[in-house]
């Protein structure tokens, strides 16, 4: 990518490996390789969507971004500091500019706490305001993410999925952060819920120029929020490009089968679908080589055993592993 | 459609109710459709809308002792499942109506192996011999398309993926080759490549078999990809119904059009506003006797207190006629 701006997060190389033990002694005998060598920027004020299978890595990713995992190896880089091996302590003043939202708002709510205790919280850790100012700032994030003042002496149990999520968002904004991974944000909610809640992200970013990593499994939710996209398959990005190119123009294999996979809401409209046999591979034992296309049994598979598969520009803006099995034979010859 | 194709079940003017502190609520009210021979017939609508209930007091697998239907009629075949009884109605699940529920973990019982689990419905059902039994069951499971059977049939549920074990409950619904399927949120907890496969391989059979299938969903994608004709349900209610081309091309209730303009679609500009339907659906106990999407959206008007008709507008076409819903 050019260096127009500096980025506001980027990774490189980043691995998160599970141990896996086995035996009397619990040795550790292999590695669950969840995020297996991933290299991302994220440029500020932009979204950066991340789709993937479950149990492609995509929220263990989103975890080791923000530090709530240690990442096995490679760095993390936030605003020119490398914060992969900062300690907790240094690491707090840095939180303030990184939140994250989560999947289910049911289990990321604290139920004994009222809604104004869970959004002054985060105050009350940084130290910020007095007690007359905190209360000031807990019900303008209410009113910002529409929910009534009456809400806050209220518990999260009490509200509609929907309206735990903008509690879940208040509170990730409560500090003003740069940056929100959004992990699975609506994934829980029903259609007409879930469109409020993208539009109030949408909005949130206009109004406060926010970053967010959006991750989920949805492909038309994450191409609706996106600037860019990045696929994601077995821990390894394997596509990468603005959200328009990787609609109407994608190059790797996954994302075509991914992409025929979404069911259309026009019943007139009968696509040709690619339907993948099996499920993502294990990612204990993950194939030596081209991981999509072992799945899909391709001719020149072994070819790719030892080759290297990483992510190569093959237009403006466009990015694709560098993998026989899963570009056409043109896009392989332009990538050579 | 043809001319009055056969109907396999006609269900009409349903009532089923749960006894809560609260008292007596009514989660499916007045809810009729058919299903004709050989089609599939998609119930759409929110969480909390009464579709699964719908689904469930057709089988009476209501949650007990609290769920009770309390009126209406579900014929299946000419007998009335309401008033059938538990032996009649143990003959009839599993061998001629099949169902598939939404979370395939909580279906199949984790200390069994899957062949015992899925043989056992033979056993039941025919009256055959354990190795018969354990014989159908591989050839089922291949049925399914379920990589190496034999093996398989000595797993345990856990050891297999979730696509694996939903199709693990499909060959269990299947296995009597039943007249008529319901499927509760088949797909639901699976991912889009998975789910792909799993309708495919649903359509698949159905065309095979020659069964009729009731599909609940609350993705109106997957009613576009596989029903032939569309309930959407709306407060226990049904607010529409129509062949699944005519609710896509040309919804006529308010909240059919606002749940279709709510999803985000791969052709619209990214970062768009989309369409939303303010408030959240009102709880069973709040449940007004008038429209109550009208409910949703704040009218209170005298025409919106009444529950409004339910009338043919078009042919074959359905809808609740509020004159605040329908019609503006």
């Amino acid at each position: 990518m050019e260096n127009r701006t500096l980025p506001l997060l980027s990774c490189k190389d980043l691995c998160v490996h599970f141990p896996v033990r086995g035996g009397v002694l619990l040795r550790q005998t292999g590695a669950v390789r969840a995020v297996d060598g991933v290299s991302l920027e994220i440029q500020p004020g932009e979204t950066l969507g991340l789709v993937g299978e479950s149990g492609c890595g995509k929220s263990t990713f989103g975890k080791a971004l923000v530090r709530l995992l240690q990442p096995t190896s490679g760095e993390v880089i936030f605003q020119n500091t490398n914060i992969t091996h900062l300690s907790q302590a240094r690491l707090r003043p840095l939180r303030r500019d990184i939140q994250m939202i989560f999947q289910d708002p049911a289990e990321s709510l604290d139920p004994r706490m009222s809604v104004r205790s869970i959004i002054e919280e985060p105050y009350i850790i940084h130290g910020l305001g007095s007690r007359t100012e905190r209360l000031a700032w807990v019900n303008e994030l209410l009113d910002r993410v529409g929910l009534p003042l009456s809400a806050a002496e209220r518990y999260s149990f009490e509200f509609s999925g929907g309206q735990r999520q903008r509690i879940g968002i208040a509170r990730a904004l409560a500090l003003k952060p740069k940056l929100i991974v959004c992990d699975e944000p609506v994934s829980a909610l029903d259609v007409s819920v879930q469109s409020q809640i993208l539009n109030l992200l949408v909005e949130l970013q206009r109004d406060f120029g926010l970053c967010y990593l959006f991750i989920a499994h949805d492909l038309s939710v994450v191409k609706h929020v996106s600037d860019r996209v990045a696929v994601m398959y077995l821990g390894k990005i394997v596509e990468l490009a603005n959200s328009e190119q990787i609609y109407h123009n994608p190059r790797h294999a996954y994302t075509k089968a991914l992409l025929s996979a979404v069911p259309s809401t026009n019943p007139l409209e009968r696509r040709e679908r690619i339907l993948l046999e099996g499920d993502v591979p294990s990612p204990i034992d993950p194939p030596a080589g081209s991981a999509f296309g072992h799945r899909i049994s391709h001719p020149r598979y072994n070819e790719t055993i030892g080759m290297d598969l990483s992510l190569k520009q093959i237009s403006n803006d466009h990015w694709v592993a560098a993998d026989p099995c899963c570009v056409s034979e043109e896009d392989w010859e332009k990538l050579q | 459609m043809s001319e009055t194709p056969k109907k396999i079940l006609e269900v009409d003017q349903l009532i089923t109710s749960f006894e809560t502190e609260k008292g007596l609520l009514r989660a499916v009210d007045h809810v009729s459709f058919s299903v004709p021979e050989g089609k599939t017939v998609g119930i759409v609508g929110e969480s909390g809308c009464g579709k699964s209930v719908t689904a469930m007091s057709i089988v009476r697998l209501l949650p007990q002792p609290s769920g009770k239907i309390l009126g209406g009629h579900v014929y299946f075949q000419g007998h009335d499942l309401v008033r059938a009884s538990d032996a009649e109605l143990r003959k009839i699940r599993g061998a001629q109506i099949g169902v598939i529920f939404q979370e395939p973990m909580a279906a199949l019982n984790p200390v069994h192996r899957i062949g015992k689990q899925v043989s056992e419905v033979f056993r039941v059902h025919q009256k055959i011999s354990k190795r018969d039994a354990w014989d159908a069951a591989t050839e089922m499971l291949a049925a399914v398309r379920i990589p190496a059977p034999e093996k398989r049939m000595m797993d345990y549920p856990h050891h297999l993926s979730g696509g694996m074990r939903q199709r693990v409950v499909i060959a269990l619904a299947l296995a009597c080759k039943p007249s008529l399927l319901i499927a509760d949120e088949p797909t639901t907890a699976l991912d889009v490549t998975v789910q792909a496969q799993i309708l495919d391989l649903l359509k698949r059979l159905q065309a095979e078999m020659g069964m009729a299938t009731v599909l609940i969903t609350h993705d109106l994608g997957v009613i576009a990809e596989t029903c032939d004709e569309v309930v959407v349900m709306y407060g226990g209610r049904v607010v529409e119904k129509a062949s699944a081309s005519e609710i896509f091309t040309n919804p006529l209730h308010a909240y059919t059009r606002g749940l279709l303009q709510s999803i985000p679609r791969m052709d619209t500009p990214s970062k768009s506003l989309l369409h939303t339907i303010p408030g959240t659906v009102a709880s069973l106990a709040d449940y007004t006797h008038g429209c109550r999407f009208c409910q949703r959206m704040g009218r209170t008007s005298p025409v919106t207190r009444e529950r409004p008709k339910f009338a043919e507008v078009m042919p074959g076409h359905w809808v609740e006629t509020c004159p605040e819903c329908y019609g503006k």
